[in-house]
């Protein structure tokens, strides 16, 4: 109903009622045991290696892990993670059929202190999630979230890809993989006895203070997203993983491809939502679930019974209009249920969507932005909806600043705006001419001034802009953010000051003459 | 204590700019709306002086409006346009026919030509007459098909050089969303474009003004100024499927009022995979309108009303071109599954 190249089959006119005494499709044997799509009935051994197989072809198609690699799993304990983790065990177990080849890790990221569960109900999380973790035998990190509080400035920054690989590498790798070692399969390690993280009581309320910072529930999701994401990729880059394995599926990649239409990514969603997202240069992040729906994934973590732990996060519990992710999260759900190819149909315009990604360089900082690490698509141009935005601020307030300044802050408390910044800088009264063209502030004087909110949406994309915008005040942003914002506008300061005499900056554009 | 306008900071603010959110009183809020206008104007560079412009008119908020912006704004700056007023009859009794009086209020109260096209001239067939033949479900695919050519149509007749529609914000992004709830990659790169292409014979470029405009800014701009317009829903749009995205947005809008802008954003910002099929513009074999397939698809709905198969022209039917238009005929299995209707 309503897609674009829509052929009614026969099938549509009459509706089958699938009865128990109906045979599996692919075998046509065995009593069939669970319905998939509307007409496919499978029974529990075809569904089995059909569930496995997509597993595979996933990751043989896309050729992307190499093997001999170290991938590092991120489970977050709920059902997608969980079954990919499993599907990787059943994978790399003797007697499978085309071994995988690379050696897996896990890393689990306790959001408890963001979320608000009590202490004891994370030890108890943690204590669960290590049992599951220490029976598959890989190398396993727990990672509390507020660990974000202690992260480098390098997390920010697009590492140089690592050796590129041309086309015929792959087949050559696998070749030489099996020929060398196809003896020795990889013993499970033992984990060293490692008691659960302790987390400080004061970084727990930091990090509380954070979250909380945010005004709005979409904001909060958004940034939590973020954190979380720059933990994941830090974790891997120390430990030495070059790939980072993610267990969004269909059903979830969906939603967060009309969210993120909601929330103004339109250039980064294939990053978003595509298989594989190198954004961050030398760890790529993985997305092999992407082709199970929900319904699949819940069948086969009860039949064939994969351990999962429910953690609750920030939307557990939450009205419908809480946040955009929410609310697009049950308009999906709610249009399936009418149509049930709506979330299919969605997938497969994510698959067909690229980066529009001008500058590919990873040597440039400024053309990326400061927490989603994707390339910026705020160049204002002629006709566009942001410049349409920026018009419409401007016309709705007085231009001269000074006196009315006052009134504005009084009945508009909107965020500060970018013309009309009022000059923050304390500092620069002091500092002479060269502090003339700080108007941001805490350029060339003091690197320990906290930025005004106005500063650092000059470094972000679009949508991450407005997740700033909904936050009171950014100085409680972790550290290595404030640090890096620093760097980035200290760089751009410079790069102004010199920019007559820099020739041939193919990074910049066109730069001067 | 009243609130001050954001802008002149002098009288009392008398709304609430869904947009940003600032307080605004009358003569402010009219000057940042009709400014926005202009400034949309003048950057996406939709007109050239000299030409003749017409105004899609409906008589509903959106092409009033649009009406007297234009006409403002063509006196204000200096346009250099000559305007017109262009209007469509479906056929809807209770609805289009009510709404078509404020048209014609509308042209004596800004002394602008008018000309109404029907589709009872233009196809022999009324809305009325298609919904009883189709049903209530896929009505809305055939009224939006005609009406394009209808629009067309009239302007060649009129002998204009452009079409401005009254599409607004909340319509571009309800369009953006729908399109990729239906997969249609094609649509999903040109249905942020502010104007359409502008080659090709028989096609008259359409551009629309009021793009970054909200719906609500619209009614409010109505509001105050005393604007006369028509405002009941059509009658058979309930069931459409545009109503699902319409309500999201809607909801959207209510978590946070930006959205609507970011989704066009998003749309414009959106860029696909080299290697994808896409359609390629050619012309209608039979009635030499631009179409990206052997007929286009006002004639394959045509040829379905006629022929009362009422299904030819929702669904794949490419493989069917060819026997319209050889004039051969379907076979019995073909008929069969394209009668039947969904009431």
């Amino acid at each position: 109903m309503c897609q674009v190249d829509e052929d009614y089959q026969e099938q549509l006119q009459q509706a089958e009622v699938p009865s128990v005494s109906k045979k599996c499709v692919k075998c046509k044997e065995a009593p069939a045991a669970v319905v998939i799509r509307a007409g496919d009935t499978f029974c529990r051994g075809c569904f089995k290696e059909y569930f496995i197989h997509k597993f595979r072809a996933m990751l043989g198609k896309n050729r992307v892990i190499f093997p001999g690699e170290k991938v590092l799993l991120a489970v977050s304990g709920g059902p997608s993670s969980c079954s990919m983790l499993s599907q990787v065990q059943e994978g790399l177990s003797q007697n499978a059929h085309k071994k995988l080849r690379f050696s897996p890790g896990i890393v689990f990221v306790d959001e408890g202190g963001a979320v608000g569960q009590s202490v004891e109900e994370r030890q108890r999380t943690l204590a669960e999630l290590q049992a599951v973790f220490k029976a598959t035998g890989f190398p396993f990190h727990m990672v509390p979230l507020e660990q974000v509080l202690e992260l480098p400035s390098s997390v920010l920054v697009t590492a140089p890809a690592l050796s590129e690989r041309p086309a015929g590498a792959y087949k050559a790798a696998v070749d030489r993989f099996i020929q060398s070692d196809s003896s020795s399969s990889v013993p499970p390690r033992q984990q060293e006895e490692t008691s659960l993280p302790h987390v400080q009581e004061s970084h727990r309320q930091l990090l509380q203070q954070l979250i909380g910072s945010a005004k709005t529930q979409t904001a909060r999701e958004d940034l939590l997203n973020t954190l979380r994401q720059h933990l994941l990729v830090h974790t891997a880059r120390t430990e030495g993983y070059s790939k980072l394995m993610l267990g969004d599926n269909c059903t979830r990649l969906a939603v967060k491809l009309l969210t993120s239409i909601s929330l103004g990514r339109g250039a980064q969603l294939a990053q978003d939502t595509g298989f594989s997202d190198s954004r961050y240069g030398d760890t790529i992040l993985v997305r092999p679930m992407r082709d199970y729906s929900a319904k699949e994934i819940a069948y086969y973590n009860r039949m064939f019974s994969v351990p999962s732990v429910f953690l609750p996060s920030l939307d557990t519990k939450t009205t419908d209009k809480s946040s955009i992710q929410r609310l697009t999260e049950s308009f999906v759900t709610k249009l399936q249920a009418d149509f049930p190819s709506t979330v299919s149909t969605i997938y497969r315009t994510s698959e067909k969507l690229q980066t529009a990604c001008r500058s590919s360089s990873a040597a440039d900082h400024w053309d990326r932005c400061l927490l989603c690490m994707c390339a910026l698509d705020t160049a204002v141009e002629k006709a566009s909806a942001f410049k349409a935005t920026l018009i419409s601020e401007q016309l709705s307030q007085t231009k001269s600043p000074g006196a009315s300044s006052a009134e504005l802050q009084r009945q508009n408390p909107a965020p500060v705006e970018l013309e009309s910044a009022a000059p923050s800088g304390d500092c620069c009264s002091s500092g002479g001419e060269n502090c003339v063209k700080a108007a941001s502030g805490g350029g060339c004087c003091s690197s320990a001034k906290v930025p005004e909110t106005s500063d650092l949406k000059t470094l972000l994309c679009y949508s991450c802009k407005l997740t700033i915008k909904d936050m009171s005040s950014v100085e409680r942003l972790p550290q290595y953010i404030l640090s890096e914002a620093h760097r980035r506008q200290r760089r751009s300061q410079m790069r102004e000051e010199i920019s007559d005499f820099l020739l041939d900056d193919e990074d910049d554009g066109d730069q001067g003459d | 204590m009243p609130v001050l306008c954001s802008n002149c900071v002098d009288k009392r603010a008398v709304l609430k700019r869904p947009k940003t959110g600032h307080s605004l009183c009358k003569e402010c809020f009219f000057w940042a709306f009709e400014e926005e206008v202009h400034q949309t104007i003048v950057a996406a560079q939709l007109f050239n002086p000299g030409e003749i412009v017409g105004i899609a008119a409906s008589g509903g908020k959106d092409s009033t409006v649009l009406a007297h912006v234009m006409k403002l704004l063509n006196e204000r700056y200096n346009y250099g346009l000559e305007l017109m007023l262009l209007s469509v009859d479906e056929g809807i009794s209770g609805y289009r026919d009510d709404s078509l009086e404020t048209v014609k209020r509308n042209q004596q109260q800004y002394e602008l030509p008018l000309k109404i096209v029907s589709y009872e001239e233009l196809y022999g067939w009324t809305m009325d007459a298609i919904v009883k033949q189709v049903g209530l479900k896929n009505n809305c695919t055939f009224c939006g098909v005609f009406r394009r050519q209808a629009l067309d149509r009239g302007a060649i007749m009129l002998k204009v050089d452009k079409i401005c529609t009254g599409h607004n914000a909340d319509d571009v992004a309800e369009t953006v969303l729908m399109n990729v709830l239906r997969g249609d990659i094609a649509r999903l790169r040109r249905c942020t474009a502010i104007s359409t292409a502008s080659e090709g014979e028989g096609v008259v470029p359409r551009c629309k003004p009021l793009k970054y405009a909200y719906e609500k800014e619209i009614v409010l701009y109505a509001y105050f100024k005393k604007l006369d317009y028509f405002s009941t829903e059509c009658i058979y749009s309930p069931n459409a499927y545009r109503g699902h995205a319409r309500t999201f947005l809607k909801d959207l809008e209510s978590v946070r009022p930006s959205s609507i802008m970011d989704i066009i954003h998003s749309g414009e910002n959106l860029s696909v995979r080299e290697g994808v099929k896409m359609p390629v513009q050619g012309t209608c074999n039979r009635c030499g309108y631009i179409s990206s397939q052997a007929l286009c698809k006002s004639c394959v709905l045509l040829e379905g009303l006629n022929r009362g198969l009422p299904k030819l022209g929702i669904g794949k039917h490419h493989r069917l071109h060819g026997k319209i238009l050889s004039q051969q005929p379907l076979t019995e299995k073909e008929e069969r599954k394209l009668k039947s209707a969904d009431f």
